[in-house]
């Protein structure tokens, strides 16, 4: 097994299109609010786990970092997440780009999806703006998504 | 990931999409896109190389100065090691009583709770079922392999969800056995080759197939590539 042989299973797997491509502008990067956003399946030890199909996302609190994941494809590695989260989640190296000035602050909270997901038009509709409203009203500017 | 920058971008977020897979990740055309070209499941690269994990954050943060749409590639690539395995000692059969599959399970639980103690259980057992019912999980498994129909056989749980704790607990033990960190794969490929469970996950697995069962019941017991 390899990681090419994998990945050319996931290259055809039909992937949404948009007709038309929404663009923010961002504010300065030294003055802007940072989130992570992945879909590692991560939520934290006291959350609930994510079902297999689940659509959802959970709210992740900056200051805990007690991270499981709760990915159910067979199909990724697991052991770069399992020694450092930052290969996943790179959480202390936003904090230390923040003490460098290079971006303004790290989010309080970030937000994790389920990957491998066939149907997306529930998050598509659903839960996909319902997080970004929660992230805008946390005072989010930029989002960095990590796919898993 | 890149479906999500769409949504994000539209409620006034300004995003970067990692992406591991170049044709989704052009297919999909996220606002701003970094194809990184590292194996699935480590979008950073590199566990534990900090250094590594800044260009990457670095070259993302840039695209931000872009004014339209862009998608670029992180020039480092990480080949995965492909067929490696990692070099972890089994070991010895400690009771010759034992079927051999549980006298693996149970000599690995030393190295598993030493890197449950080192890493903590990010990745580790327990979503369907604990560690220390791996082993009634492991003998179910061997009556599938046998003929059983699962069903019968008393796999706690479904076979596939039952399977990646079985795999979890080999993984996290042979982090626990080796002494550096290791490539993407290695551990998995070490579980499914060297291991008797693992040859025995493989197995039942076939057996199922061989059962007719369903597919998905039986098919994500392992990467779809097996």
């Amino acid at each position: 097994m390899s990681d090419r042989d994998v990945k050319a299973m996931a290259e055809d797997m039909e992937a949404p299109q948009f007709a038309d491509v929404a663009f923010s502008i961002p504010t300065e990067l030294s003055k802007s609010t940072v989130a992570v956003v992945t879909s590692a399946s991560l939520h934290h030890v006291d959350q609930s786990d994510f079902a297999p199909a689940d659509v959802g996302y959970r709210v992740l609190d900056n200051s805990n970092r007690d991270f499981q994941t709760g990915h159910w494809s067979p199909n990724f590695d697991s052991t770069g997440f399992a020694v450092d989260f930052n290969t996943v989640i790179p959480l202390d190296r936003l904090d230390e780009l923040e003490r460098q000035g290079k971006i303004g602050r790290v989010s309080d909270v970030h937000l994790s999806y389920a990957g491998n997901q066939f149907d997306l038009s529930a998050i598509r509709m659903d839960s996909g703006p319902a997080g970004a409203r929660l992230l805008r009203e946390a005072g989010v500017d930029v989002v960095l998504l990590t796919p898993v | 990931m890149s479906t999500l920058a769409h949504i994000f971008e539209a409620e006034g977020l300004a995003t970067i999409a990692l992406g591991s897979v170049r044709k989704q990740i052009e297919s999909t055309s996220p606002p701003r896109g970094l194809l990184c070209d590292f194996p699935l499941g480590r979008p950073l690269g590199k566990p534990g190389d900090a250094a590594f994990q800044h260009r990457v954050l670095s070259h993302a943060f840039s695209l931000l100065e872009s004014s339209e749409a862009v998608l670029e590639e992180f020039p480092e690539a990480i080949e995965d090691d492909s067929f490696e395995v990692l070099a972890c000692p089994l070991p010895a059969r400690s009771n010759e009583n034992l079927h051999p599959v549980i006298d693996e399970l149970r000599g690995l639980r030393p190295a598993y709770d030493r890197a449950i103690s080192k890493y903590g259980n990010r990745a580790g057992t327990g979503r369907t079922i604990g560690v220390d019912e791996l082993e009634g999980a492991i003998e179910a498994l061997l009556r599938v392999s046998d003929g059983m129909p699962w069903k019968q056989a008393g796999i706690p749980g479904i076979p596939s969800r039952v399977a990646q704790d079985i795999r979890a607990y080999y993984e996290m033990a042979a982090l626990g056995l080796s002494d550096h960190i290791p490539s993407a794969w290695a551990g998995t490929n070490w579980f499914f080759n060297e291991t008797e469970t693992g040859k025995l996950v493989l197995a039942a697995r076939v057996s199922m197939r061989d059962a007719g069962e369903k597919r998905p019941i039986w098919f994500y017991m392992a990467p779809g590539d097996r």
